[in-house]
């Protein structure tokens, strides 16, 4: 059974049409990278996965571990494994980030029907994995994202993605807004996080993410479909020739 | 709110409880005609309603209709029920006395535990014994109910503090009532000495099962020169009770004072505070929180008179209103014209949980000083889709999602108890109210 299975997937946001039709597996252990411009549908296809309310499933279906993820809340879904990295980190004042990550982490296990994981235990298992990603402690005692910069939002996203262990991470446009070391250290934490039992689904705009996360397989998207799959190579192809070439293709097979 | 109206007649029933009870209650000669005078005031105004513009959101005469008769003094029963009731609130390490339907309650009361420095009297005892008819003065302070209690006050705490006494553990009046369809009238002052610090605790709780009680407080602190004080007030009174509660503050040159309400309980209720700074130099936070569902209407009204220069406040009030609530705040500061230099700020939230919720905030600022810096803000809304999905997305159920976001919020008024204790019985408090929530 693949890990992630969708399958004819159509969405619409406001009586647009956004995915129309589109289909994907990833199986364990798997890294896809999903390129395409903008408008191309990427960000819905990892809101959808997520469960982001707002958004109309009017075809298709989403199997993880061959469970009807559409049924499930967003809480059940990050439960069951499911974890995405939000493209803009929201900040909330008031949270204190430890605070959120142990209730957060609790809430899952708790989900699963396991025991809860009392707080020094936790408190040290946090304190590592933010050493490893080089995250100041101090961060950790301020409120959720507040005051963070780019950088240190993208880091807090892989510290969670560290803490909860997800099976399938979705990493939305990992890249924005991080200039080259900041996207080297975040890239370092995510390779870090690669494991046989777990895949990930990078999504970006631009190649560059490549060079750092290699995937196993590239996909194209382009107006609402996967229109071109292949190796990692095909990324350094659309370096070369750009999008506007498989945009021609979506509007022919259309 | 939706209330039926079935008459009008509201002061009758207050002159019959009165004239029941005037010989029975504490205090001869000129205590006695100062009852008489105030209760002549409040059947001249009768209960405030919507065309004073202090009351403008708050009609008495619409939701409490009349005054029940007075409360019994507490029984062997009552004072059980009572201690089953204060047993229930989250354990707090503070000097406690209590007062039971009104009464003061020496079995349920710590007084031994008064640290040296301290010195407590109940007003009964003030009123019976010495010559305090001053203690049922309500000085330049206007207003029916706060005339209706000088009326018809039984009992309260006199308590003073000496000058450079700090008291370590926070003094707790513990408000519990205990007997349905019935009123209570109490009146409690604390003096806090020049250069002293104390901390004071009120609580406000029923008995199980206590229903369609009224209480009627007021609280009178002066903070002395140089003073510290904080004062916590919690009123979680029984789901169907009224409570309205006057609190007077006198802020001495270079005190700190913090303040802080916070409404859960009763159907219908009003906190008016009217806090005068008296000497330069002082600062004062006056924070608060509502945390209302079902019908309840609770309204917090706070007067900050900068009578002097050189002060500086802090106002933070957030309510949350959920189901068909109404949350009222009425937040006036006024600045003298020779109180230069003041420094004072306003700020007023409300999250709305329901489409059905009303939140009213109303600021006012009246600045006759030209060196001043003032500012207030207000604003209403929903909670964040955005942070809420985000929570959910790393596994908090939707309710657990909104509680953390609902504590954050009223957090930001929480914060300034510095007492450890306090704020975390505050924060257990509000705890508790979101998870009655469901």
């Amino acid at each position: 059974m693949s890990l992630l299975e969708i399958k004819d997937l159509q969405v619409r946001v406001d009586d647009r049409e956004i995915l129309h039709g589109l289909s994907l597996t990833v199986n364990e252990g798997e890294i896809h990278a999903i390129m395409g411009p903008n408008g191309s549908g990427k960000s819905t296809l990892s809101h959808v996965i997520a469960g982001k309310p707002g958004y109309e499933v009017t075809g298709g279906e989403i199997l993880f571990r061959g469970e009807d993820l559409l049924e499930m809340d967003p809480d059940e879904r990050a439960a069951k494994g499911v974890f995405l990295a939000f493209q803009y980190p929201v900040e909330i004042p008031g949270v204190v980030t430890m605070n959120f990550l142990r209730t957060a982490y609790n809430a899952q296990r708790k989900a699963r029907g396991e025991s809860e994981l009392m707080a020094p235990e936790f408190l040290k298992k946090v304190r590592e994995v933010a050493k490893r990603l080089g995250i100041p402690q101090d961060m950790l005692k301020r409120g959720v994202n507040v005051g963070f910069s780019g950088g240190e939002k993208k880091r807090n996203e892989i510290l969670q993605m560290a803490l909860f262990e997800p099976s399938l991470c979705i990493l939305d446009e990992m890249d924005s807004g991080l200039d080259i070391d900041a996207l080297r250290i975040a890239a370092d934490g995510v390779n870090a996080l690669r494991s046989p039992g777990r895949a990930m689904v990078v999504i970006t705009h631009y190649q560059r993410l490549l060079n750092y996360i290699i995937p196993d397989v590239v996909h194209v998207m382009s107006k609402g479909r996967v229109v071109k799959s292949g190796g990692k190579e095909l990324a350094l192809e659309l370096e070369a020739s750009g999008y506007a070439q498989f945009d021609e293709a979506a509007l022919t097979a259309a | 709110m939706n209330v039926v109206l079935t008459k009008t007649e509201t002061q009758r029933p207050a002159s019959d409880v009165f004239a029941g009870v005037r010989d029975r209650l504490p205090g001869r000669g000129k205590a006695a005609e100062a009852r008489e005078q105030a209760f002549a005031a409040f059947e001249r105004a009768g209960l405030p309603h919507r065309r004073l513009e202090d009351w403008k959101y708050t009609d008495l005469r619409a939701l409490m209709r009349d005054v029940l008769p007075l409360a019994a003094a507490p029984d062997k029963n009552a004072l059980e029920r009572a201690e089953a009731a204060l047993a229930s609130l989250p354990a707090v390490d503070a000097v406690r006395v209590v007062l039971v339907d009104g009464a003061f309650a020496p079995t349920l009361s710590n007084l031994g535990g008064m640290e040296t420095g301290v010195r407590v009297q109940t007003l009964r005892e003030a009123l019976e014994d010495g010559n305090h008819a001053d203690l049922l003065s309500n000085g330049s302070e206007p207003g029916a109910m706060i005339a209706l209690n000088a009326a018809m006050a039984t009992d309260g705490l006199v308590i003073t503090v000496a000058d450079r006494v700090a008291i370590a553990k926070p003094l707790h009046i513990a408000h519990v009532a205990t007997r349905g369809s019935t009123a209570s009238f109490t009146r409690s002052f604390l003096t806090i000495g020049k250069a002293a610090q104390a901390t004071l605790l009120e609580s406000f709780v029923a008995a199980e099962g206590t229903k369609s009680y009224q209480v009627n407080d007021v609280i009178s602190v002066s903070v002395g020169d140089d003073a510290e004080v904080q004062h916590v007030r919690l009123m979680d009174d029984g789901a169907d009770a009224t409570n309205i509660t006057t609190a007077v503050f006198s802020v001495g040159a270079k005190a700190r004072l913090t303040t802080f309400n916070m409404t859960s309980g009763g159907i219908l209720s009003r906190y008016q505070g009217h806090l005068t700074f008296s000497g330069e130099g002082a600062e004062v936070n006056a924070n608060g929180v509502n945390l209302l569902n079902g019908r309840q209407h609770a309204d917090t009204t706070l007067f900050l008179d900068h009578a002097v220069p050189h002060c500086m406040s802090r106002e933070v009030f957030r309510s949350v209103v959920d189901d068909r609530a109404q949350s009222v705040f009425q937040g006036r500061i006024i600045v003298r014209p020779h109180a230069q230099k003041t420094d004072a700020k306003m700020m007023t939230r409300a999250l709305l949980l329901s489409d059905e919720a009303e939140a009213d905030n109303k600021p006012e600022l009246e600045i006759f000083a030209d060196d001043v810096t003032c500012g207030h803000g207000a604003t209403t809304g929903a909670l964040d889709e955005s942070l809420l999905f985000y929570l959910r997305a790393r596994g908090l159920p939707e309710k657990e999602a909104e509680a953390l976001l609902i504590q954050a919020f009223v957090g930001e008024a929480i914060e300034a108890i510095a007492s450890d204790g306090l704020r975390e019985l505050t924060v257990t408090i509000a705890r508790a109210w979101l998870e009655r929530r469901g």
